[in-house]
C-alpha cells in the first residue's frame, strides 16, 4: 500500500519535527489554558454563570488554540523547499496533506480533549457534561484542523498571513462552534446531545472528504 | 456554434464592457427612480409599521444582491479555475467590493429598521447573523486578494476561497438557524409578516433590478480598470483610442 505508506510517512515526519521542538506545541496548549482561566476572571466567579458559559467559552478557546498551530502547518516546509518536493513526489499530494493534517490534529486538537476535564472542573461542570464536552471536542477538533488547513494553504506566502488566516478561517468555524457548544448546552438543558453530535459527525465526514482536496488545490496555487 | 470564449480575452472584452456600462447606468437610474417613486409615494402606509417600513425598498434588494453577488463570484471562480481564463478572476475581484457594500448596506438599513420596529438595533436572528457572516466572507476574500502580490495567484487563491465559502454559506445559515431556535430569546419572526400589498412587492422587485443594473455597471467599470492596470504593457492597451489620447 504505497498510499498508506506515504500517509504514515508524512504523519511520522511531522510528529517527529514537533517532538524535536516541543515548546511550539506547548505554547498553543498553554494558550488554551490561559484563555479559559482569564474568562472567569473577567466575567466573575459565580458558579451558575460559569456553568452557563463553560461550553461556549471552552469551544472558543479551542478554536483560537488550533488557529495558533495552523501557521506552522505548511509555512516551515514552504520556507525550506520541502513542500515543493512533496508536490513533485509520485504519491498524491492530497494523501501527504492528509497526513500533515492528522499530525496537526494529534498535536493541537487531541490534547485539548484531555485538558477539557481539568478546565471543565474550574467551570463547575458536572462529570456527565464534561464527558459530552470531551466527546464534542473529539469529533470537532479534527474538523477544525481540516478546515483550517485550507486557510493555511491559501495564505501561504501571502503578506501578513498569520492574521489573514484567522480572518479567513474563523467564519468557516462557526458551524463547528455552534454544534460543539450546542451539544453540551442542550445536554445540560436535558434535551440530549445526539442531534448536535450527529451533525458534528456529518460535518466531519464532509470535511474529511473535501478539505484535503481543497487544501491540495490551494497549495498548488500557492506554489505556482 | 457561438464562440463563448471570444469575449473571455481582455482585449475583446474591454470595448464590449465600455459599450455596456452606459446602458446599465441608464437602466440603474431609470429603474431606481421608478422603484423609489413607488416606494415613497405610491406604496400604501403599512398598518402596523407606519412609514418606517419604507426602508425595506432599500434593505430587501440590498440583502438579495449581497447573496446573489456571492453566488456570481463563485460562478466566475469556477469558470476561472476550470477554463483558466484571466477575465474570470478580474470579474470576481471586481464584484467583491460591491457585494461587501450591499451586505453592509443590508445590515445598516436592517439596524435602522429594527430600532423602531423591534426596539433593538440588533437581534441574534438567523438571517441577521448569516448576513453578518457573509459580510465577513467578503472581507476575507478581499483581504486574501490584496495580500498576494502576484495578481494571477491572487485570483486563483481567491477563487478557491469563494468556492469554499459558497459551500459553507448554506451550512452556516442552517447552523445559525438551529442555534437560534435553541436559544429562543426575545422571539422576533421575520417570516410572520402580514400579507404584502402588491405595490410594495413591485417596488422591491424594481429596486432589486435597479441594484442589479448598478452592480453590473460598477463591476464592469472596475473590471476595466483592473484590465488596464494588469495589462498596461500589452499591445492592445497601447492601441486603445482613450489611452492614445492621453499619451
Amino acid at each position: 500500500m504505497p498510499l498508506m505508506a506515504a500517509y504514515i510517512a508524512a504523519l511520522q515526519r511531522d510528529l517527529l519535527l514537533v517532538m524535536r521542538r516541543k515548546t511550539e506545541v506547548l505554547t498553543a496548549l498553554f494558550f488554551f489554558v490561559i484563555v479559559t482561566t482569564l474568562l472567569p476572571l473577567g466575567i466573575g466567579p459565580e458558579p451558575d454563570l460559569l456553568r452557563k458559559i463553560a461550553p461556549g467559552a471552552m469551544w472558543i478557546a479551542a478554536l483560537l488554540a488550533t488557529l495558533l498551530g495552523l501557521q506552522r502547518l505548511f509555512a516551515a516546509d514552504h520556507a525550506d523547499g520541502t513542500l515543493e518536493q512533496m508536490v513533485l513526489s509520485p504519491e498524491p499530494l492530497s494523501v501527504i496533506v492528509a497526513g500533515k493534517i492528522t499530525a496537526h490534529w494529534l498535536v493541537c486538537g487531541l490534547p485539548l480533549v484531555f485538558l477539557a476535564p481539568v478546565i471543565g472542573l474550574q467551570f463547575d461542570l458536572s462529570s456527565d457534561a464534561i464527558g459530552i464536552l470531551m466527546l464534542t471536542l473529539l469529533v470537532g477538533t479534527p474538523l477544525l484542523s481540516l478546515i483550517g488547513a485550507i486557510g493555511a494553504a491559501l495564505t501561504l506566502g501571502a503578506r501578513g498571513s498569520a492574521l489573514l488566516v484567522s480572518l479567513l478561517v474563523l467564519p468557516l468555524y462557526i458551524p463547528t462552534l455552534i454544534f460543539g457548544a450546542g451539544a453540551v448546552e442542550s445536554y445540560i438543558a436535558g434535551l440530549g446531545a445526539t442531534g448536535h453530535l450527529s451533525l458534528l459527525g456529518a460535518l466531519l465526514i464532509l470535511a474529511a472528504a473535501f478539505a484535503p482536496w481543497a487544501t491540495t488545490a490551494a497549495l498548488r496555487i500557492s506554489l505556482e | 456554434m457561438i464562440n463563448w470564449f471570444k469575449y473571455s480575452s481582455p482585449s475583446s472584452f474591454y470595448p464590449l464592457a465600455g459599450r455596456l456600462i452606459p446602458v446599465f447606468w441608464m437602466l440603474a437610474a431609470i429603474l431606481g427612480a421608478i422603484g423609489l417613486y413607488i416606494g415613497f409615494f405610491i406604496a400604501p402606509t403599512d398598518a402596523q409599521q407606519g412609514e418606517g417600513y419604507r426602508i425595506i425598498f432599500i434593505h430587501v434588494p440590498a440583502s438579495w444582491m449581497s447573496m446573489f453577488i456571492y453566488c456570481v463570484m463563485a460562478f466566475w471562480s469556477l469558470m476561472g479555475l476550470t477554463f483558466n481564463t484571466r477575465l474570470s478572476g478580474m470579474m470576481t475581484s471586481a464584484l467583491a467590493p460591491t457585494g461587501a457594500l450591499f451586505a453592509f448596506l443590508s445590515l445598516w438599513t436592517g439596524a435602522l429598521w429594527g430600532k423602531p420596529m423591534w426596539g433593538a438595533w440588533w437581534v441574534w436572528d438567523a438571517r441577521l447573523t448569516s448576513e453578518l457572516i457573509l459580510f465577513f466572507l467578503y472581507l476575507g476574500y478581499m483581504a486574501l486578494h490584496a495580500a498576494i502580490d502576484d495578481p494571477r495567484r491572487a485570483d486563483r487563491a481567491g477563487a478557491l476561497l469563494s468556492l469554499v465559502g459558497v459551500v459553507n454559506v448554506p451550512i452556516i445559515y442552517f447552523s445559525v438557524k438551529w442555534w437560534n431556535t435553541l436559544h429562543q430569546g426575545a422571539s422576533v419572526s421575520l417570516t410572520r409578516s402580514p400579507s404584502m400589498a402588491s405595490t410594495m412587492l413591485w417596488g422591491m422587485l424594481i429596486m432589486a433590478l435597479a441594484f442589479w443594473a448598478y452592480t453590473i455597471a460598477v463591476a464592469l467599470m472596475r473590471a476595466r480598470t483592473i484590465m488596464l492596470e494588469r495589462e498596461a504593457t500589452s499591445e492592445w492597451v497601447k492601441h486603445l483610442p482613450d489611452v492614445k489620447e492621453i499619451a
